[in-house]
């Protein structure tokens, strides 16, 4: 079992959770994942490392209300265990000295864009982060990653906070300001896909980490495949993180659909 | 083996097998008819996706059934069993009505008696030789029923022996994946005094026996009460551990972990890679049992989700495909189909399992494979291409091998399609163990006899060693691993 040892929220519907995880704090790298199941009748969600403390034993969360369980995890406070937690899942991200990195985090997935942005600083990178959100109470971890970026670009489709306007706008602004070297996108779908569409146009090698659906998140079920450069991949071994420029996410978008319809009765069920 | 030959020849020269095999002439003995297992009556069975199909035979039954077997001066049944338990031995021992003797000597030999009878494909192997098929063309004596009987009357009576343990010796061994091979394993290495720990990747210990084999023919409280007993041994588990990722073996030798046994089985679902085949509603056998086995998806009570469709395709003919098939059936398909490239004949399922789905009214679709899907506009799958294939002359290997019928494509309507085509061995610790000797298949390459691995201290078995084999197979392997790396772990001590 694991212990929550501090929840705090950054919005009403995303929390940052520390939990007892003393292997998996040691072992992990930027870019790998957990998977937790919250009680016993729960299911198995993937949730990013978000930051590790190996001194302590216990691994940083940060994740956002959307269904069943992670709802139920939010709702758990300092004390609670989560019954299930293994990890670390995935490959770790690829990180080197390029020259100038430039990171665009869309709402929690600036959570696991932290890791990475804090890696490729460390790795002596110039770093600017764009962050975007839909607006200002979702932006979230901003003094966290400015502490490892040389520039941020907040940007928020209502305008209530920075700039307004999506991820690519100000993505694109700094792509014509300086050259670029390398790019990551983390968040929705939907944002990777248009941060792909716009650094192909400028031939910025771009590395996307996907979220797709997820059962043991050891290879074994295939419910994470995607397709990338043609090819079936399963997201939970061969990724998470993939060359975005070869990434079919039309077919991902579909795919995180598959149990819509599923999820929606298990909600109305939960509520 | 000629001891082993000496050993069988003395027991059966026991008073007992001596006066039992008097009191009944052979020709009165072949004129009993094989025992039938009672069943639940189709209908009533496919209404729950957790009540065992077979019912067991009652004590007369098994009684009766026993007194059919010869008690063979060269039982050929044993050359067909994996781990050759004394078959004639415990049968007499049910024909003599003491059961747990019966059950005492399938221990000898078989850690999950209970799970063998239950799953083993016995018409392949014991009841394949037995004299009754080689020799009179009848019906072979039911094996695995009898097995399955003296087994569950072990645990049933609340006599169930836990086996004696040697005073611990202070040596750490690990057993990586909680799968047959690992637990069979884990039994021999506690008995001999180490202290045996067992890995797992998920939250549950049992390997396939858990995710994969339904309930209606495998109870997991089945499985439940072997895990007791081998904790109530000193076995200890850690769940939610992924050796090679969780901690590497450098950690847990660090740890003071001195020899490994890898059974992490074969994990990872093949699919066929044709048009369609990521469209929502496909998914592997892999998925589909695991959602409904090990995360309780069709209860409502539980968060995991599954698709539950009204045409359902499953796609291959193996165990797999029958359990994904029945499972369906089970959910409420008004159409549950197997559609496989080959017939009938060459479908390598248990036949109990094939003609327990045809009595569930499963239709057979076989001679016929998939080319394409089709989806709705939300990539729902709703259609499926497949064209007919026809049996070729049989190649090097002796199997017909399946050949298109040019022209032959029709669609079927379908709005689940459960790929069961096979797996392939879990890749987790042969990419993190530089240095280990994995075959091109992917397999860990061990010495036959020892199990060792390429590196001294790991040794491997069960279907990472063998690719997708079978549960009474990977306990032989288990028990085979135990016993050579007890020699090892010895002769180290002895020559450091
Ligand atoms: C490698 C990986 C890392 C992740 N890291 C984080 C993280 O750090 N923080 C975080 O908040 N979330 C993360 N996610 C997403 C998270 O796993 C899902 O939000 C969660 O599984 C939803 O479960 P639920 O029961 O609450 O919602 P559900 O009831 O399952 O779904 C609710 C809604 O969310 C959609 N949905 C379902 N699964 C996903 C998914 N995997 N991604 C996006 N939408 C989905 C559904 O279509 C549905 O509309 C990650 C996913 C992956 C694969
Ligand atoms: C649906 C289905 C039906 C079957 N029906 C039959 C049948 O009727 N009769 C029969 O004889 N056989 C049957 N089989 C085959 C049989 O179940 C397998 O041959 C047998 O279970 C193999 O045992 P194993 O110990 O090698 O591994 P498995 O049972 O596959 O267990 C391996 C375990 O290792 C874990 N693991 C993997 N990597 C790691 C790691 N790095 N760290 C920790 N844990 C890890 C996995 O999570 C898994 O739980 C069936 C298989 C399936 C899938
Ligand atoms: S273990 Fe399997 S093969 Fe051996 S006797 Fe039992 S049922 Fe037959
Ligand atoms: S071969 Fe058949 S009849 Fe002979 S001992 Fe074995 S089970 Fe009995
Ligand atoms: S989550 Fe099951 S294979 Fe990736």
């Amino acid at each position: 079992m694991n212990r929550i040892v501090e929840k705090t929220w950054f919005s009403d519907k995303v929390a940052k959770i520390i939990v007892e995880a003393p292997r998996v704090a040691r072992s992990r790298k930027p870019g790998h994942f957990v998977i937790i199941r919250v009680d016993d009748k729960g299911e198995r969600i993937p949730l990013t490392i978000a930051g590790a403390d190996i001194e302590k034993g216990t691994i940083t969360l940060v994740v956002q209300a959307m269904g069943v369980s992670s709802t139920k995890l939010c709702k758990m406070n300092a004390g609670d265990q989560i019954l299930d937690l293994v990890g670390p899942l995935g490959k770790a991200t690829h990180i080197d000295k390029v020259g100038t990195v430039l990171a665009c985090g869309g709402g929690v997935g600036v959570a696991p864009m932290l890791p990475i942005v804090e890696g490729f600083k460390k790795a002596g990178n110039r770093v600017v982060s764009v962050l975007a959100a839909r607006s200002k109470d979702l932006i979230i971890l901003e003094d966290e990653i400015r502490q490892w970026s040389d520039d941020v670009i907040i940007m928020t489709d209502d305008g209530s906070y920075g700039r307004k306007g999506v991820v690519t706008v100000g993505a694109e602004e700094v792509i014509q300001r300086e050259k670029i070297d390398e790019c990551i996108a983390i968040g929705p779908a939907i944002m990777m896909k248009f941060t792909s569409l716009l650094t192909k146009k400028y031939n910025i090698p771009t590395q996307a980490s996907l979220n797709a659906i997820m059962v043991d998140g050891t290879g074994m079920c295939g419910a994470c495949r995607v397709s990338v450069g043609g090819q079936t991949k399963f997201t939970c071994i061969d990724g998470p993180e993939f060359d975005a420029h070869q990434i079919d996410f039309d077919e991902l978008m579909l795919r995180l659909g598959g149990y819509r319809d599923e999820e929606k009765a298990a909600f109305e069920r939960y509520v | 083996m000629s001891t082993n030959q000496e050993y069988l020849k003395a027991e059966r020269e026991k008073e007992w097998r001596v006066e039992l095999r008097k009191k009944i002439a052979n020709k009165e003995r072949t004129a009993i008819a094989r025992t039938k297992m009672p069943e639940l009556d189709p209908f009533e069975r496919i209404k729950y996706q957790d009540r065992e199909v077979n019912l067991g035979l009652s004590e007369t039954q098994a009684r009766v059934e026993a007194s059919r077997c010869l008690d063979c001066p060269t039982p050929t049944c044993i050359e067909g069993c994996p781990v050759s338990i004394n078959i004639p031995k415990f049968i007499k021992n049910i024909e003599r009505g003491e059961f747990l003797e019966a059950a005492k000597t399938l221990k000898e030999t078989s850690a999950l008696p209970a799970v063998c009878g239950r799953v083993c494909p016995q018409e392949k192997q014991c009841e394949a030789n037995c004299f009754y098929t080689q020799k009179m063309k009848k019906e072979p004596v039911a094996i695995g029923y009898l097995e399955r009987f003296a087994a569950d009357y072990e645990r049933e009576s609340g006599h169930m022996s836990i086996p004696e343990v040697a005073p611990p010796n202070g040596i750490k061994v690990a057993a990586i994946g909680s799968g047959p091979a690992s637990l069979s394993f884990a039994g021999d290495m506690i008995k001999l005094g180490y202290e045996v720990t067992v890995f797992e990747a998920l939250h549950e210990i049992g390997g396939v026996l858990k995710y994969g084999i339904p309930e209606f023919r495998l109870p997991n409280k089945i499985v439940d009460v072997e895990l007791a007993n081998l904790e109530k041994m000193g076995v200890k588990f850690e769940r939610n551990f992924i050796v090679g990722k969780t901690a590497s073996f450098e950690d847990l030798k660090t740890e003071g972990f001195e020899a490994f046994f890898v059974a992490s089985g074969a994990g990872l679902p093949r699919f066929m890679n044709i048009p369609g085949e990521n469209y929502n509603g496909i998914m592997s056998s892999n998925e589909y049992l695991t959602r409904v086995n090990l995360m309780n998806a069709a209860n409502d009570q539980f968060d995991t989700p599954v698709i539950k469709g009204k045409n359902v395709a499953v796609i291959g003919g193996g165990n797999t495909a029958m359990d994904s098939v029945r499972t369906a059936k089970r959910l409420g398909a008004e159409r549950a189909m197997i559609v496989y490239r080959r017939s009938r004949e060459e479908m390598p399922a248990r036949v109990e399992e094939v003609h327990h789905a045809e009595e569930e009214g499963v239709e057979f679709i076989n001679l016929t494979n998939p080319v394409e899907y089709f989806a709705d506009e939300k990539g729902r799958v709703n259609r499926m291409r497949v064209q007919r294939m026809e049996l070729g002359e049989p190649d090097a290997s002796g199997r017909r091998s399946p050949n298109v019928v040019e022209g032959s494509e029709y669609d079927i309507p379908v709005d689940l399609v459960v790929v069961a085509v096979g797996v392939s061995p879990n890749p987790l610790i042969p990419s993190e163990v530089k240095d280990l000797k994995v075959s091109r298949w992917g397999t860990i390459e061990v010495d036959k006899d020892t199990m060792q691995s390429s590196i001294p201290e790991i040794f491997a078995g069960g279907d990472i060693v063998r690719g997708g084999a079978t549960v009474i197979l990977a306990m032989g392997d288990g028990r085979k691993a135990a016993a050579s790396m007890h020699n090892y772990l010895t002769s180290k001590k002895l020559n450091p």
